[in-house]
């Protein structure tokens, strides 16, 4: 059902740049490149359930690979392909050494490395062109052509993640990982291979974000360090896959929908709330909902509202019975 | 007739602390032995040993002919060399058919996952908790619990089989409902290692007694041998009693 349901809902963004405007289009890239980016996460922090705040780190390596390959001339999707082997890669190795930490030493660990990436990027001047940041070759056509066009980029990669997630969770891997999650040592026990899988996962998580990274930056045609490993957005995702509900299918496309409408609707009423917005949410989400919009019982929900009302209604009938 | 799962001198230290030190033995094919001793004595140690989880600091295991010393716990689930757990390990909130179909599908032969839950409901049957195979794990009994880490171990098709304290936390009706259980396990032809520390359940279905004490095998024999060994005496009643035992008999 809930494949049937995103394949309805892509087909919708799709058709976005033919019945509205820039503005529509914008936020329905920004949608899709969100969704991509939740639905990586959701490899390593919703399946496996390490909490991985590395994204920032692979966001912003593919962007960089892919705008030095298109500066070297290659064409654009040359580039993004070279920019998703490359994180790929980047994240198998050090996914070996990162993946021996857990919980909130993993999650550490992982934003260290965005960290240390981004240090990297900015201090090595002489290649990317440190704080002063890159020009990226501007995509020809005019900006309603590029805008429909990364925009229908962006949806093929959100569409490609969403089915690796549903081949991974009907494997092998997916059934491992699950069990990783739920008992590292006990997977170990039963003949789960718990560094492979955990790798595996990592570099699920990984290739995605480096390809939307990629072709961020040639939408955006220029890229900074700060810009493209900020910590905001390491955040961001996994606030997302977590909103929508982490380890379902659709729960991060479901997420990153919400939560860019959200944001886009208190940037514009509440530029200076924003953050503070941000913040609201994710308390919100570790105390009312810890699986996520997809797990709530709606049904439930309804019942015991109309129970509470139908119990209301009687107290106060006994009440009246009572006085009278 | 060789062993099938086979210890040469097997030492393990934490730091300065010898946990288990210089044990030998074999396990023969279809055997059930007992491990016994008392709290703190490396039995679970040895177990850990033996399926990986713990590196040896000296000494060989060979099971099946083959040196696995260096095996991850993993490899030791796939060889065929399955393990349950004194304090039970589920995988809370998958279901309990999902618990054992992931010991057949990453630990047995079965192909995919379907083949992975058919062969997991016949071992769920074997054991018992055949009617409540769509129940969260979480949901069970502790006895439950106990069968179902059974089932996860037997649905990986194990020759040699491990029993880290199953009948620990149980009532003497439900000890004697696993006792049965093993049995019939050992009917199917497996090598069966049972590890406790109460010495009356093992006296009950073991061939062969193993007896450690402060990491050190002191006895190897039948169980009547083992119960009139002076030094397993003296290890479970101290030297007093033991002492005066010997005057006695």
């Amino acid at each position: 059902m809930s494949i049937a349901a995103v394949v309805a809902y892509t087909i919708a963004l799709a058709l976005i740049p033919q019945f509205a405007g820039n503005y529509e289009t914008r936020i329905a890239i920004s949608v899709a490149m969100f969704s991509a980016l939740a639905l990586s996460w959701n490899f390593i922090g919703g399946f496996t359930g390490y909490p991985s705040f590395s994204t920032a780190a692979f966001f912003g390596l593919g962007c960089y690979i892919g705008a030095l390959s298109q500066r070297a001339g290659l064409p654009a999707e040359a580039a993004w392909m070279i920019a998703t082997v490359g994180v790929a890669a980047f994240a198998a190795a050090l996914g070996a050494i990162i993946l021996r930490l857990k919980g909130h030493y993993f999650a550490i660990g992982s934003i260290a490395i965005v960290e240390v990436t981004r240090l990297i990027i900015s201090s090595w001047g002489s290649v990317t062109g440190g704080g002063d940041g890159l020009n990226v070759p501007l995509m020809t056509g005019t900006p309603d052509v590029v805008a429909a066009r990364i925009l229908y980029i962006m949806l093929a990669v959100m569409g490609g993640a969403f089915v690796a997630t549903v081949i991974v969770d009907r494997s092998r891997l997916g059934f491992g990982l699950r069990c990783i999650h739920q008992n590292e040592d006990a997977a170990d026990m039963v003949g789960v291979d718990t560094t492979r899988f955990k790798i595996a996962a990592f570099v699920l998580s990984a290739l995605f974000c480096g390809l939307v990274g990629a072709v961020y930056a040639s939408w955006v045609g220029y890229i900074d360090p700060t810009d493209s490993f900020s910590i905001l957005l390491t955040v961001k995702v996994p606030v997302m896959a977590l909103l929508g509900g982490a380890g379902t299918l659709a729960g991060p496309i479901v997420g990153a929908g919400v939560f860019v409408l959200l944001e886009e609707f208190f940037w514009a009423n509440f530029l200076q709330w924003n953050r503070a917005i941000l913040g609201i949410i994710i308390v919100f989400l570790i105390f009312f909902l810890p699986g996520g919009l997809l797990k709530i019982r709606y049904k439930n929900l309804l019942k015991k509202l109309s129970a509470n009302r139908s119990a209301d209604r009687s107290n106060t009938v006994s009440e009246g019975e009572a006085k009278g | 007739m060789t062993a099938i799962l086979e210890l040469k001198n097997v030492s393990k230290n934490f730091g300065g602390v010898s946990a288990v030190s210089n044990v030998s033995f074999g396990l023969k094919q279809g055997e059930i032995v007992g491990l016994i001793g008392p709290n703190g004595a490396g039995k679970t140690t040895l177990v850990n040993l033996v399926t990986g989880v713990h590196s040896l600091s000296d000494g060989q295991v060979i099971f099946k002919g083959e040196d696995v010393g260096s095996q991850k716990p993993f490899q030791a689930a796939r060889r065929g060399l399955a393990r349950t757990f004194q304090i039970v390990q589920p995988f809370p909130e998958m279901t309990v058919l999902e618990n054992v179909s992931a010991g057949a599908v990453f630990g047995g032969a079965a192909g995919g996952i379907a083949a992975g839950q058919e062969a997991a409901q016949a071992e769920l049957d074997f054991v018992g908790l055949g009617h409540v195979a769509n129940e969260p794990a979480s949901s069970l009994s502790l006895p439950n619990r106990k069968r179902l880490e059974l089932a996860k171990s037997l649905a990986m098709k194990p020759s040699v089989l491990l029993l880290d304290e199953v009948n620990a936390g149980l009532n003497a009706s439900e000890i004697d409902d696993a006792l049965k259980l093993i049995e019939q396990i050992s009917g199917r032809g497996v090598t069966i290692l049972i590890i406790e520390h109460l010495m009356k359940v093992v006296l009950s279905v073991s061939e062969r007694l193993l007896v450690l004490h402060h990491g050190e095998l002191i006895a190897d024999g039948t169980p009547k041998q083992v119960v009139e060994d002076q030094r397993v005496i003296e290890a479970y009643l101290g030297a007093k009693f033991a002492e005066r035992y010997k005057v006695a008999g």
